[in-house]
């Protein structure tokens, strides 16, 4: 089977701080994996590289197959891509309705439409509806998002990537700010989501209860290197993991 | 849209049409109706600047510009080749509009922010200089005049109602627009461009969209006044012209979408019956704006409904424990 997402020897340094250092690996269709590491490690750089956002200095990226260094975000996110932000990324002023609603007519190539009003587009607002219900705010349908409490906004930010429909998703520390229950719902939440809506699924947690509970694959990211890659049981008892990462956080 | 919004939108169009409507037919005096025209046609003009401010974010201090193409679009083809040509030249601004909108879109929205106010306001003092210097074929600051509309337009009573009947059309296509999908990604674009990035949208792209759109009908504001005026000035280009629109959309309240509208017929009014007290007009219309923005940021019509929904608030909470 063809990967997904593969990375070959990328690189990104900001003047002399190397954030990316020679990273290579590759995510199969359908997986759900983790990115773990120490604040600062590079996780949300990568993700910014992945997406178009920041630009490898030097390496490759290929999505479905095909290379995608270089392109603009745009380009990116028109071929699949999805991407939750760690500070949540979301349109404050709108409806909760219409921040997923605008993410389906922009996948639906509607957006240049300027006569008739959002609410006629009916097979946006239903799926934008369908999403909202998937995520337990359907409720809230009709907030401004601003109102929404941390959590829920949160939420909402992942329901904005799900209107794209993207193939992969990105979510970065989808449980940070949470009570440890919030935490729990959303962990149950991200698996849901992952096989209701056929993901390929890469998220960056600090969570470790979430890690090792819902990822397939876990990579530990650190000062830009991969320093290790595998299944939760692997990761866990890696020697080098627990001495550079995981001996503070289980300790 | 609820259904409250719903009624209070018919309501606001009614109440629109109805009384400038009616005003030919309550008063004949001409002052009267040379104001209220003055009040729609500046207010098509801030309402479409609104669309670039308060809906996507882009403070333009040189709107000013296309108002003055639309306005000597029509006035020299009208001294050129006489006043049959006064619809041709109307279409003519407001094509020349649209072109050179689209032309320096790509100019100036590669940058945000202040940079691209101060970009705006250098282009429309470019226009002024050079309509200004200009004067063997703009006429300089002598403007021109003797702009009579051809055949029936040159009735009063009926070129108000053309205008009207354009104002309505105008501001109720800007209204659905405001409420489309278009409209929906720029207030996007105002609130979090990096995101709109992420929804697979262009934002300069967008951008550069609601600035022509929005150039478009300052144009038709500025080719519909010369035919109210009989003349058109390099005023028209002018910084001031330009941050006229900036104060009504502010009084009015930039984050409703007809606050523009109620702003320039706050300011028109004001302008009116002050200046004819005295000619310290513009230091009392300065002062009511440091008063609007220091105290109710909201604009007017923002602050009713503040107003309003607190009032609703009490009054619920008072049944609550009643
Ligand atoms: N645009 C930038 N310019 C300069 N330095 C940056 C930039 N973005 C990130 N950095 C630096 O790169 C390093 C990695 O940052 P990054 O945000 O990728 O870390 P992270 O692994 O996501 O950390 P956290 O767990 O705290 O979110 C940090 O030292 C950060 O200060
Ligand atoms: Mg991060």
């Amino acid at each position: 089977m063809e990967p997904m997402l593969v990375l070959e020897n990328v690189n990104k340094a900001f003047g002399g701080l190397k954030v990316t250092d020679n990273v290579s690996f590759s995510v199969m269709p359908g997986e759900i994996s983790a990115i773990i590491g120490p604040n600062g490690a590079g996780k949300t750089t990568l993700f910014n590289e992945i997406t178009g956002h920041l630009t490898p200095d030097s390496g490759r990226i290929l999505f479905k197959g095909q290379e995608i260094t270089g392109l603009h975000t745009q380009e990116i996110v028109a071929r699949g891509m999805g991407r939750a932000f760690q500070i949540t990324s979301i349109f404050p002023e709108e409806t909760v309705l219409d921040n997923v609603r605008v993410a389906c007519l922009s996948r639906l190539g509607q957006t240049r439409r300027s006569l008739r009003s959002v609410g006629n587009f009916s097979q946006a607002t239903e799926q934008a509806f369908a999403i909202l219900e998937s995520l337990g705010l359907k409720d809230q349908a009709q907030r401004p998002a601003f109102e929404l409490a941390h959590g829920d906004q949160k939420l909402l930010d992942i329901g904005v990537a799900l209107g794209l429909e993207p193939k992969m998703l990105l979510l970065d520390e989808p449980t940070a700010g949470m009570s440890p229950d919030e935490r729990h719902l959303t962990r149950e939440l991200v698996k849901r989501l992952w096989k209701e809506f056929n993901l390929t699924l890469v998220f960056i947690e600090h969570d470790m209860d979430t890690v090792f509970g819902i990822a397939q694959v876990v990579r530990v990211l650190q000062q830009g290197r991969l320093l290790a890659e595998g299944t939760p049981d692997q990761i866990r008892s890696n020697p080098e993991v627990i001495t550079a990462y995981l001996g503070e956080e289980l300790a | 849209m609820t259904g409250a919004d719903t009624k209070k939108e018919v309501i606001f169009w009614g109440l629109l049409a109805g009384i400038f409507g009616l005003l030919p037919v309550v008063s004949h005096n001409d002052y009267h109706l040379i104001m209220a025209n003055h009040i729609i046609v500046w207010g098509l003009f801030a309402v479409a600047f609104n669309m670039l401010f308060g809906i996507t974010g882009m403070l333009s201090f040189g709107q000013a510009l296309f108002y003055g193409i639309g306005g000597y679009g029509v006035g020299l083809m009208v001294k050129y080749l006489g006043k049959a040509w006064f619809l041709p030249g109307m279409a003519a601004g407001v094509l020349a509009a649209a072109v050179l909108a689209y032309l320096l879109g790509f100019l100036i929205i590669r940058v945000s922010g202040v940079f691209f106010t101060i970009l705006t306001l250098a282009f429309g003092q470019l226009a002024w200089q050079v309509t200004f210097r200009w004067y063997h074929v703009t006429g300089g600051d002598d403007g021109i005049q003797g702009i009579i509309p051809p055949g029936i337009l040159g009735n009063k009573v009926f070129y108000y109602y053309v205008c009207l009947a354009c104002v309505l059309a105008s501001v109720w296509y800007l209204r659905s627009l405001s409420n489309s999908p278009l409209g929906l990604i720029l207030r996007c674009v105002r609130q979090n461009p990096a995101r709109v990035r992420f929804l697979g949208r262009h934002v300069r792209r967008n951008q550069r969209r609601v600035y022509v759109i929005s150039s478009v009908f300052a144009a038709l504001a500025g080719g519909l006044m010369s035919g109210v005026d009989n003349s058109v000035h390099t005023n028209m280009f002018y910084w001031t012209t330009s941050g006229e629109v900036i104060l009504m959309s502010v009084l009015g309240g930039i984050h409703q979408f007809f606050g523009p509208f109620i702003g320039a017929a706050l300011i028109k009014i004001i302008e009116d019956v002050v200046g004819s007290r005295t000619e310290f007009w513009p230091l009392i219309i300065g002062l009511l704006m440091m008063t609007m923005v220091l105290a109710f940021p909201r604009g007017v019509v923002g602050e009713f409904q503040m107003l309003k929904a607190r009032w609703q608030w009490r009054a619920l909470e008072r049944a609550r424990r009643g």
